[in-house]
């Protein structure tokens, strides 16, 4: 059995994910970058105290599910979305929904992804991906970061949905419910509520581990990793930081580019807003976390490593966390047109 | 980030599928741009793996020496904490930290073994010998 499904390859795979299953119903105007927007994905936060891999807990973007949720929800699309405790009834539920000719969205761990190179195989349970038919034992499958459509056989479905550890999927899936039409004002006020809960995310979250304030507060802590870790655990922290920043699913300079695409489009359906001119600064701190990427390299490949390289480092991200706070100003001081 | 700007350095992921970026074209607008790489995020992976090498490395030599069971290779080389493998299991924690004791680990019975084997995806007797077979 199979849905008729285009497979689209995207950045970001949940992004991506709610854009292909909402391109049906939304008549192919919610884009990778509006999805991401509406979803109000943009995000930084360092939490403190936990360790992933061994090295800093550092994320770019807001927790895994939001995206979804948030954009249905502000286009006021009913949404269905079940966990489970039971491997066969996830299956047996999945089957039911292929018969009824949806195209689902699960979540899954991409450790036993047999599909990924090993070398990007952690344990890491956020992933998304669409399943859109089964032939066989095999279940089609649509992986927004891969260019073309693949297959999981029952058995390896099962293992990723079922993946283990922090975030785990449980059998996670999630869909739009068919029939409800897109409107272009619909679109205009979602891309308004996406704004404005993404200045508060960025600028209003207490405390000094997320948003602009998290992004200060990191530049600080690197800043003393040299002393505090040395040189060769500091240039591991640091390479953890610039694989959540530019790994798959990024779209580069850790979702900022996503975020100035999203804001241009946003543009064309709110002209008059300045928005083009506020993606521009997004550019620009996309552009400066590249930078300060380089500099990252730098260190741990062992070609740059004094103090001064570490205050250069801690510097841009700084420099970001400015440019960043007044970009989300000049959102929070629209006056909609 | 300009289009003609997006690195091509061909690295392990791809070898399997290009990426998708976002850049702006001449015009300043964005546009998606397939990407096969890039050599900094390409080495901070690199890095990530070596550092994995060495605690593999290290857990090996713990156990050859007797002063951990092969669940603490396996652990390292499957990239599990101790959370994650009482996920898997099904055992608490506690548990598991006594069963990295060889003491402990050499008296497991069987059933206990095949639920570690089945969550390091190998066999029991590989567990006990502490031998890899490449997947």
């Amino acid at each position: 059995m199979k849905i008729e499904f285009e497979h689209r390859q995207a950045a970001h795979c949940e992004s991506g994910v709610t854009s292909n299953l909402l391109r049906v119903s939304s008549n192919s105007k919610i884009t990778e970058p509006l999805a991401f927007g509406i979803g109000a994905g943009l995000f930084f936060a360092h939490i403190p105290f936990i360790k992933i891999n061994n090295g800093p807990a550092i994320a770019f973007r807001t927790l895994p599910g939001h995206i979804f949720n948030r954009t249905c929800k502000s286009l006021g699309i009913p949404v269905i979305r079940k966990k489970f405790r039971s491997k066969e009834k996830a299956e047996a539920f999945l089957k039911e929904c292929l018969d009824a000719g949806h195209p689902v969205g699960c979540q899954v761990g991409v450790y036993y992804l047999p599909y990924f190179p090993k070398e990007y195989r952690f344990h890491f349970n956020a992933h998304n991906l669409i399943v859109y038919g089964k032939d066989g034992d095999n279940y089609l499958v649509s992986d927004p970061i891969m260019e073309n459509a693949t297959v999981l056989d029952s058995y390896q479905l099962e293992r990723v949905r079922f993946a283990k550890g922090a975030l785990a999927p449980k059998g996670h899936i999630y869909f739009p419910e068919k029939g409800a039409d897109i409107t272009d004002g619909q679109i205009k006020q979602a891309i308004k509520n996406g704004i404005k809960k993404n200045v508060n995310s960025m600028l209003y979250i207490p405390g000094s581990f997320a948003g602009v304030a998290g992004i200060k507060s990191t530049g600080n802590k690197i800043k003393k990793w040299r002393d505090k870790l040395g040189l060769q655990k500091a240039g591991s922290y640091l390479a953890q930081m610039v694989r959540m920043q530019e790994e798959i699913g990024t779209g580069g300079g850790g979702f900022r580019y996503i975020y100035a695409a999203f804001l241009q489009e946003a543009d064309s359906y709110l002209p008059g807003n300045q928005l083009a001119d506020i993606s521009v600064m997004f550019t620009k701190a996309g552009d400066l976390w590249r930078t300060a990427a380089v500099q990252a390299a730098g260190i741990y490949k062992g070609r740059i490593g004094s103090q001064e390289d570490f205050n250069t480092m801690g510097d841009y991200l700084l420099e970001i966390a400015e440019i960043e706070k007044n970009a989300f100003l000049a959102l929070k001081k629209i006056k909609w047109q | 980030m300009k289009k003609d700007e997006v690195p091509q350095d061909l690295g392990s992921l791809g070898k399997i599928t290009k990426e998708v970026c976002y850049a702006t074209d001449s015009t300043g607008k964005y546009v998606t741009e397939l990407s096969t790489g890039w050599e900094v995020k390409t080495k901070a992976l690199d890095v990530a793996w070596e550092d994995i090498a060495k605690r593999i490395a290290s857990a090996k030599e713990q156990v050859l020496n007797n002063q951990a069971s092969p669940l603490l290779f396996f652990m390292e080389y499957r990239l599990m904490d101790i959370s994650i493998l009482a996920d898997y299991t099904g055992f608490w924690k506690w548990q598991i930290k006594r069963h990295l004791k060889p003491g402990v680990f050499n008296k497991l019975s069987d059933q206990k073994l095949q639920k570690y084997a089945e969550a390091f995806n190998i066999k029991v007797e590989d567990l006990k010998s502490m031998t890899v077979h490449e997947d």
